[in-house]
């Protein structure tokens, strides 16, 4: 295999004639985008420099402390992405249970995949452990975000359905079997579409990154299937939580809606 | 049957002592707003009063268990809520959510006729009209066979004749099952017409009144 080809500083900034082109396109058509279209790649430049060296030294420093101290902060910026995104929608009690969600979904994905799949060594190790945690929150953060918006909009659009079922004498975990499955259908159908097309549609960032930086396809593949299967549990396991947890902040204890 | 004790709800309804007799038709009358429905509701749990206590069969109904409750007093929606599906199917929701063993069509076919609904079983519910649609829901109610019915405004969205056939069946049933009814109106007519006891609710408070 080949070495990585290394690129400088000159050949990154030739890949900025795209932003160029597309600024001179939007500029002559009128739509006003040049500023956000700017704002998004000076942005996009700054965060990923600065997330590379913290990487450069973070790897060369390898320590429990800033491991953990790391995937904390990937936990708690998934949760409040969520939380921003239902502004003033969501009751404290489900917001409580987004959070618990999360977090106890994917960490408990992460470390079966760390220790048990790739069996890394020492557990810590930030190589492995900072990206692949990152995949997993970032895909269970959008896994939830869309089951929490099929949950909430389902409560209220059905709402008189649920109704109806309880005065009929339906336990409540029975007046919502039907958005339940819609819910956990919607939050988890963008995945199983990712793994349907992947490899024919597309090939995915991880496998390309290794690829592109020397590894053996065949050793990324089989890093990309494991990742994938890793991907799909974490936001299954996070949707069922967010869903089981969630539905009974919408019911009192004497089951009545709220 | 029902015994209401210092009740308050919010501040839209107070109930400050009432009975309601097992095996008796009871009117609930009262203009439109003035808390009917609410007052219905709290007898099947799908509200708590605020402040006081209502007793069933004389236990506090905070003790009771309210599915169990819902499914023994058993309570007709002003505006029938239609599940997707076909007529049989919204006949059979009431048992499906409470996982019970289903009827044979001849009984179902039975229940429509008795609720004066001509429509196959195989109709789907989005073809009906509003008339129809509450003829449905409590020919629904109906077929589950509670103790207790509460019924609001069943007649509401009836031509005269429906309405006075649908209620004569109603409460035909209700006697000759010894069954407990408390009905919603607004027509003092109906109430005189049917029930045995009148609970009237003015300037949000509910009581007693002769029949």
């Amino acid at each position: 295999m080949n070495g990585v080809r290394e690129l400088t500083i000159l050949q990154v900034a030739l890949a900025y004639v795209f932003v160029l082109i597309v600024l001179a396109i939007v500029r002559a058509r009128g739509i006003r985008r040049e500023k956000e279209i700017l704002l998004a790649s000076v942005r996009m430049t700054i965060q990923l420099v600065l997330v590379g060296y913290l990487l450069v030294y973070v790897f060369e420093n390898p320590n429990p402390f800033i491991t953990v101290g790391i995937i904390i902060l990937m936990e708690v910026f998934a949760v409040f992405t969520v939380f921003r995104k239902f502004k003033g929608r969501l009751s404290g009690a489900l917001k409580r249970v987004i959070a618990v969600s999360i977090s106890s979904g994917t960490l408990l994905c992460l470390f079966y995949f760390l220790l048990v799949v790739v069996r890394i060594s020492p557990w810590y190790d930030p190589q492995y452990f900072i990206p692949i945690a990152g995949m997993i929150v970032g895909n269970s953060m959008t896994g939830i975000s869309l089951g929490v918006k099929s949950l909430t909009d389902g409560m209220t659009v059905q709402k008189a359905s649920v109704e109806e079922a309880l005065i009929l004498g339906a336990a409540p975990q029975e007046a919502v079997r039907d958005i339940l499955n819609t819910t956990f259908d919607s939050a988890i159908m963008p995945t199983i579409n990712s793994m349907l097309g992947m490899g024919i549609v597309f090939l995915p960032g991880m496998m390309t990154g290794q690829i592109l930086s020397g590894t053996l396809p065949t050793t990324a593949i089989a890093y990309q299937i494991a990742i994938m299967l890793g991907i799909f549990g974490s936001v299954a396991l996070c949707v069922i939580l967010t869903i089981q947890l969630g539905i009974r902040t919408f019911f009192n204890k004497e089951q009545q809606l709220r | 049957m029902f015994r209401f004790d210092s009740v308050t709800f919010l501040d839209i309804l107070r109930v400050p002592s009432l009975t309601i007799e097992s095996g008796r038709i009871t009117s609930l009358l009262g203009a439109s707003g003035s808390g009917k429905t609410t007052l219905l509701r709290m007898l099947n749990k799908m509200v708590s009063p605020t402040l006081g206590e209502i007793f069933y069969k004389d236990r506090p109904l905070r003790e009771i268990d309210s599915v169990l409750h819902r499914r023994e007093v058993l309570m007709l929606s002003q505006t029938p809520v239609m599940f997707e599906g076909s007529v049989r199917d919204n006949l059979l929701a009431g048992l499906r959510f409470r996982k019970e063993v289903y009827p044979e069509d001849a009984v179902l076919s039975a229940m429509l006729e008795r609720v004066r609904l001509d429509k196959p079983l195989s109709e789907p519910v989005e073809k009906l009209s509003g008339g129809e649609k509450q003829r449905l829901a409590l020919g629904r109610v109906l077929l589950l066979d509670a103790p207790v019915y509460l019924m609001d405004e069943p007649s509401s969205s009836l031509d005269e004749d429906t309405a006075t056939a649908v209620i004569d069946r109603i409460t035909a049933c209700v006697r000759e099952k010894n069954k407990t009814l408390v009905l919603v109106t607004h027509s003092g007519a109906v109430a005189n017409k049917y029930s045995d006891d009148i609970v009237e609710i003015r300037n949000k408070v509910a009581e007693r009144r002769g029949v």
